[in-house]
């Protein structure tokens, strides 16, 4: 719906607005169609270190060559393991918390929400946080990318506010037709909530396939590198995957070998990105008007 | 926030324990033929509610663990810290590691660099969504809108190091900038290698990053003020600039507190993986921040207790800051966090 004094905006500042977004969107979107342009251009391109966009061959060669090579596909195994494993226990962590700090009538809540606000206020220093993960032995394995940010806080109340608006009487019903905690949660709040859940799932997804300083600080194995670590070491630290396959062929430059690693690391995120930017939003917001 | 949450699970609470006992021990009272004490009331409704304790125990846990565990480890402060000996026999040196933080220069540059990537990103960063939300919301076309916002929105979704590397292929020595200058007859730029470029860059980058997605609140906000405010306005003749001045921006001064408090409580953390990543090849004068001096002081090179101090100094003035900035907000008028 368009207020209507809206439509009175005279005819220069309506295209001077629309000017200044397209301007805004092309800076948005260039370098990613640069990135892309690069990943896919053969040699003559990056020699002749013209400006291109188009590609004059397009070719495969630098994807080719990055599948072939050793780091890269280990570090994609790593971050999807990541991903799937994290994000299924973070789920299950949260929506156990934020059901059971949702229930009303029952003693000491309070004191646990309580708890869980505080972290927000004061949050640990890394070398603390470092000092219990070394503790715990989850040094170099994957547990020290997961356990340490099983539950975000800030998620946690979100979810919680959400379920709070579930009205009292389907669950004390329940619960008087003799369902269990467990049992009302999976039956009837979970059903109840899967929009925010969704929103919330892909929070810990995406920051899970992000996520690169817990690795550079927990992990030194490099079979355990999830794929941020491998695209710094390839693109920010210039060090190239190494070739397992077949040394013959001859390598592709090492530029669109590097945008190549950066595409594959991106793409991931450009397919949730529609589902993300639906429910991100809505989740913003949420936490923004009810917390 | 946490004012409203625990005044509304109070009243739950009271109501619960107000209205359980009557349906709970509506049987045993007919056999017992009188009221049970409070106390075994009590132990009624937590035994009734075993479960939802149950449930609780794998989030406790985890936040025993890995928030307050580690906050009492801050004890390292006072220690002269090593992983070797742990807290219990590494040997106690009072406010030593202090001292030596006040007297290293290195600190006085990482906090004189926090400081002023903070001040830059919240004169330039801050407003720049303000802005941004302002001219998204004059766009008439709600399909042209939606366009806009899909496409602002997307770099806040790429990690650091994504955001880093194309970064770096646009502005780099042979990026594409510089292809351009070149094939202009120009001379290149070195904005990625002179210490003097690390600063505007960093705020570049949060700028391109981020000023999309801080739209949303602001969005949210003014899509809240009355519209008849407008009607009205529109009625006695104010143009554009007097509307957004008189009519906009008052309706949106009260998230714009809001996140100006937040991020005054944030002054001292800037993004540190963005800065961790561009260190590399230029001095620590130019680039470290408080986080960074940290971690390579503490995990990097072992000085734990030095690092665990700067970390709690850190931490306390963070409290302290976001404190004030709310106790400010709520004197001048507006809504505060707590």
């Amino acid at each position: 719906m368009v207020p209507p004094w809206m439509e009175r905006s005279d005819f220069v500042t309506r295209w001077a607005i629309r000017i200044i977004m397209i301007v805004l969107a092309a800076l948005m979107l260039f370098p990613f169609a640069y990135v892309l342009a690069v990943s896919f251009s053969n040699l003559q391109d990056v020699v002749s270190g013209k400006l291109v966009i188009f590609p004059s061959h397009p070719t495969f060669a630098a994807y080719i060559w990055v599948l072939q090579s050793s780091g890269v596909v280990q570090g994609f195994g790593v971050s999807l393991l990541r991903v799937l494993l994290g994000t299924g226990i973070d789920m299950v962590m949260t929506t156990l918390m934020a059901y059971a700090l949702c229930r009303r009538g029952v003693p000491g809540t309070k004191f646990f929400l309580w708890m869980v606000l505080l972290t927000m206020l004061l949050s640990p220093s890394l070398i603390t946080s470092y000092l219990v993960v070394r503790q715990l032995h989850l040094i170099d394995t994957i547990w020290a990318l997961i356990l340490p940010t099983a539950i975000a806080p800030f998620n946690l109340i979100v979810l919680r506010q959400f379920f709070m608006n579930i009205p009292l009487e389907l669950i004390e019903s329940a619960k008087l037709d003799g369902a269990s905690d467990l049992r009302i949660l999976w039956s009837i709040v979970v059903p109840l909530s899967k929009a925010s859940l969704a929103a919330i799932a892909l929070f810990y997804a995406v920051g899970h396939w992000n996520s690169f300083f817990d690795a550079i600080m927990y992990i030194n194995d490099p079979q355990l590198f999830p794929l941020s670590v491998i695209l710094r070491q390839v693109v920010i630290q210039g060090s190239l995957p190494q070739d397992i396959a077949m040394a013959t062929e001859a390598q592709p430059p090492d530029i669109t070998i590097q945008m190549a690693v950066v595409v594959i690391t991106t793409v991931p995120i450009l397919l949730l990105y529609p589902f993300l930017q639906k429910y991100f939003t809505r989740g913003v917001l949420t936490g923004s008007i009810k917390g | 926030m946490a004012e409203k949450l625990t005044t509304s699970a109070q009243v739950q609470v009271g109501a619960g324990i107000a209205n359980l006992p009557g349906r709970l021990s509506g049987k045993k009272q007919a056999l017992s033929a009188g009221v049970p004490s409070p106390r075994r009331m009590l132990l009624r409704i937590i035994w009734r509610e075993r479960w939802v304790y149950l449930m609780l125990v794998p989030g406790v846990i985890y936040f025993l663990i890995f928030y307050y565990v580690p906050l009492l480890g801050n004890v390292a402060a006072f220690q002269d810290f090593s992983p070797f000996l742990g807290f219990f026999r590494s040997p106690w040196v009072g406010f030593s590691n202090f001292v030596s933080l006040v007297s290293d220069p290195d600190v006085i540059a990482a906090i004189k660099n926090t400081l002023i990537i903070s001040v830059l990103q919240i004169v330039f960063a801050f407003p720049a969504g303000i802005i941004l939300a302002l001219l998204l919301n004059e766009i008439v076309s709600m399909r042209f809108k939606r366009i806009m916002q899909s496409i602002l929105y997307l770099p806040h979704f790429l990690g650091w190091v994504i955001i880093i590397s194309i970064w770096q292929q646009i502005f780099g020595g042979d990026g594409f900038l510089n292809h351009l200058i070149t094939g202009m007859g120009g001379k290149p730029l070195d904005l990625l290698t002179n210490p003097n470029f690390f600063k505007p860059m960093i705020l570049l980058q949060v700028i391109w990053k981020d000023s999309g997605w801080s739209t949303i609140m602001f969005l949210a906000a003014i899509t809240g003020i009355d519209f008849s405010l407008y009607e009205a306005a529109v009625t006695d003749g104010a143009g554009r600039w007097r509307r957004l001045w008189h009519i906009t921006l008052p309706g949106i001064r009260g998230i714009i507190i809001l996140l100006l408090i937040l991020r005054l409580g944030n002054v001292l953390n800037v993004g540190f993986e963005q800065v961790y990543l561009q260190q590399a090849g230029l001095s620590a004068a130019a680039t470290q921040v408080i986080d960074t001096f940290v971690y390579n002081n503490g995990i990097i090179n072992g000085e734990w207790g030095v690092a665990t101090a700067a970390g709690l100094v850190k931490a306390l003035i963070g409290v302290i800051l976001i404190y004030t900035a709310n106790r400010i907000a709520k004197k001048v008028g507006e809504e505060g966090l707590f």
